[in-house]
């Protein structure tokens, strides 16, 4: 006779999202713990975007930069050899230059970059501000306003700007990326003024604000877990949201990815290393329950595709 | 199965005689149940209740020790599944295989490569744990062999490799004192390998080809007398290992099923020839309830990143990392540097001299002591004020490092810069950023002119 492992009996599941314009994709929809498919279905994988930027990136390691070398310049290029040469299926712009303590490009610069993006790609397109809650109110307003139709994801949306970016995302139909700084009461009290503000359900994701392998991953891994729990087994539905991890941009400024290999041999080869880090900090985020990873270099990318199919079975 | 306190309160003696330290026996049951107490505290139970009550007394899953001294290597005993209930005990062990057809300059290596590669991390020194010596070759005097050899240069924690019970012997005969973890017993040969096990005391793992089998092969080890018990339940490809893994955990934490109450092994190296993606498995696994990870080789590039998840996931969370007080100089500044001033959150430590770093400026950081608690939180504590700042800064030499006088502190601590100048008049307190992700543009316009 066989030993009778017991199941965990989930009462509520994670809602469905799609965004995109031709094509779409959707997210979420499990009603069991991450790649727990013995026990649940999982009907949508976990997804990748590849992330492009509004201008040369300046602090990237080599290694990191060295996929893109030809295309930095150019976001619309870009996200092209992304899609053509890595098999993109989703491409997130980061509007860093939008950053008021950086180049504090100018709202308009950041509208006619977005467009130019929508208009060239046809996978679907995340939109993703520099973090000042002020600045990217006006851009993702004015985003959301000059994409209509195109299905996009706009983030981060705070707790400080949810009412201008989302009266847009309503305005416009586009789904909205909602950060809190790594706080499951947080989360839902923000998903709570979303929904208040009358942004429907099948237009929210919840961004819990990931870090990176050795950057405090820990604390965004458990709040991820508890996250899912709530929405899982309590069913707690202000919380069954799919999961967002905009990780990549943290894992490629963590110290230990930018050392040269004379400087530390036991680190190993450089862009192995910042391959790795990249790739098992998605590993982990994965299974902590992140339906979509905001991803970099293309090597990390395959290998992170490669486990979640392996994960699935 | 577990038992209620009421119906443990049963077994007990109910004189409410107070000797196992707690008023009275109901209390005791209570206590016994949620696994605050040990039965043996109480002097009067009966043997018959002791015999019943004897799988409460146990811990859900056992902790084994493999090898002996410094390198001694704890697994198992978990008490949870996420780590946020509670914490996660025992770190997965990383043990790199060494095998006795390889030349005895690749043995020499790989061991080189396991003394070598350590890394320190917030005062915590990462390394690999095992070596795990395997018996391909079939011929038990070179198993044998690589045995002595290995034991001879390292002092490292053992696991035996064989399916033959006789290579095995061969090679537990003279590493036996050294505890190693003997791999494995199978449906074929678990009588033997018992025999093995329990003549050299040694722990030993139970594979079965399935988790069932496991089972009833660990019940078989028992029965036979020993204790020291690791499962591998033998499949070998990523969603089933997935799903046993959590079955295992599952059953030992929540059914409190005895023979699944165990650490276990996970091999990646035997679910794929890509060493890249080895690593990316093994990692979900580190994560995912395996307590030993056997690694095909060990890789710089993919060793350290694992050994930095593995710190992160096995932190205790109510407890976070804290760095040493003190100054830190980041890329050898000098003394016309700036000086900044944070908390000793590790976290904090962490993302802000990586910041710092990234902007090529070199500093000056003051670390303060707030009993590991961020900025925000240690000033809203009273732990990190204007004044207790001050002190910190003139105690800890910083003054004699620096010709300027300029101390930047955390945006988050604008308020408290009237309580820091008064208590450093002699220094121009200057509001740094909130974020640490804006240091880099912020250091960029030092000197501040």
């Amino acid at each position: 006779m066989g030993v009778e492992i017991p199941k965990t009996s989930y009462s509520g599941a994670i809602r469905q999202i799609s965004f995109g314009s031709a094509n779409k994709v959707t997210m979420g929809g499990a009603n069991s713990f991450p790649f727990h498919v013995f026990e649940g279905e999982m009907p949508n994988p976990p997804r990748i975007a590849m992330e492009v930027y509004d201008h040369p990136p300046e602090d990237w390691p080599e290694a990191a930069l060295a996929p893109f070398k030809d295309v930095v310049d150019d976001p619309v290029k870009w996200a092209g050899k992304c899609i053509e040469e890595y098999g993109a299926e989703i491409i997130c712009l980061q509007l860093k230059g939008l950053d008021p303590n950086g180049k504090d490009d100018p709202v308009e610069d950041a509208v006619a970059t977005a467009s130019r993006v929508a208009e060239a790609v046809e996978v679907p397109l995340i939109v993703w501000g520099c973090g000042n809650d002020e600045k990217d109110a006006e851009a993702l307003k004015a985003i959301c306003e000059a994409c209509e139709g195109r299905g996009l994801m706009v983030g981060p949306v705070t707790e400080n700007n949810y009412s201008r970016v989302g009266a847009a995302a309503i305005a416009y139909q586009h789904v909205v990326a909602a950060m809190t700084p790594i706080d499951i009461n947080l989360a839902k009290q923000l998903n709570i003024l979303l929904g208040n503000l009358g942004v429907p359900d099948d237009r929210i994701v919840i961004d819990p604000n990931s870090a990176a392998l050795g950057y405090g991953i820990e604390y965004t891994y458990s709040v991820m877990e508890r996250i899912r729990m709530a929405a899982l087994l309590q069913e707690d539905e202000r919380l069954a949201f799919p999961i967002i991890c905009n990780m990549a941009r943290e894992v490629w400024k963590v110290k230990e990815v930018g050392i040269p290999q004379q400087e530390d041999p036991k680190l190993g080869d450089p862009e192995e290393r910042g391959i790795m880090m990249e790739a098992m900090t998605a590993s982990l985020l994965l299974n902590a329950g992140a339906d979509l990873l905001i991803m970099r270099h293309p090597e990390a990318i395959k290998r992170t595709r490669k486990l979640i199919s392996d994960m699935m079975g | 199965m577990a038992l209620s306190g009421i119906e443990i309160f049963k077994m007990l003696p109910r004189t409410n005689c107070g000797d196992c330290g707690v008023p009275t026996c109901l209390a005791f049951a209570m206590n016994l149940a949620g696994g605050k107490a040990e039965l043996a505290a109480c002097p009067h139970v009966s043997e018959e209740a002791k015999e019943k009550l004897v799988d409460m007394a146990a811990p859900p899953m056992r902790t084994v020790a493999i090898g002996t001294g410094e390198r001694e290597v704890k697994i198992g005993g978990e008490t949870v599944l996420f780590r946020h209930e509670k914490r996660f005990e025992n770190p997965s062990a990383i043990a790199v295989l060494i095998s006795d057809t390889m030349d005895q300059g690749e043995v020499d290596e790989r061991l080189k490569k396991l003394e070598e590669l350590t890394y320190d991390r917030v005062g915590v020194t990462l390394r690999a744990d095992m070596v795990a010596l395997r018996a391909d070759s079939g011929d038990a005097s070179k198993f044998k062999a690589l045995v002595e050899h290995v034991t001879e240069k390292s002092e490292v924690a053992l696991l035996l490799c064989a399916a033959d019970a006789g290579v095995l012997e061969a090679g537990a005969s003279v590493c036996a004192e050294r505890k190693p973890l003997l791999y494995a017993a199978t449906a074929e040969n678990v009588d033997e390998v018992a025999e093995l096990a329990l003549k050299h005391k040694c722990p030993v793992a139970a594979k079965g080809k399935n988790l069932d089998e496991t089972a009833e092969l660990a019940k078989k080890l028992t029965a036979a007398g020993l204790k020291d018990i690791v499962l591998d339940s033998g499949v070998r490809s990523m969603h089933e290992a997935l799903r046993d893994q959590v079955g295992i955990r599952r059953a030992a934490l929540v059914a409190k099923i005895k023979e699944l109450g165990y650490p276990t092994i996970v091999i990646p190296s035997e679910m794929t020839d890509d060493p890249a993606h080895e690593a990316l498995m093994a990692s979900v696994f580190m994560a995912k309830y395996a307590s030993i990870l056997v690694l095909s080789d060990l890789e710089p590039a993919h060793l350290f990143p694992l050994l930095v998840g593995r710190l992160n996931i096995y932190t205790d969370p109510q407890r976070p990392l804290a760095t040493t007080e003190g100054i830190y100089p980041l890329g050898n500044p000098d003394e016309s540097s700036p000086v900044m001033v944070t908390s000793n959150f590790s976290l904090t430590y962490f993302v802000l001299s990586g910041e710092i770093e990234n902007s090529r400026v070199p500093s000056w950081l003051l670390v303060k002591d707030t009993e590991g608690l961020s900025v925000l939180t240690a000033w809203a504590g009273g732990k990190f004020s204007g004044d207790l700042i001050g002190l910190f800064v003139k105690k800890c030499g910083i003054a004699e490092k620096v010709n300027h006088r300029k101390l930047i502190i955390p945006g988050y601590l604008a308020p408290e810069s009237g309580a820091l100048e008064d208590e450093l008049p002699d220094w121009q307190i200057i509001i740094g950023p909130r974020e640490a992700a804006n240091v880099p543009a912020f250091l960029k316009r030092w000197p501040f002119e």
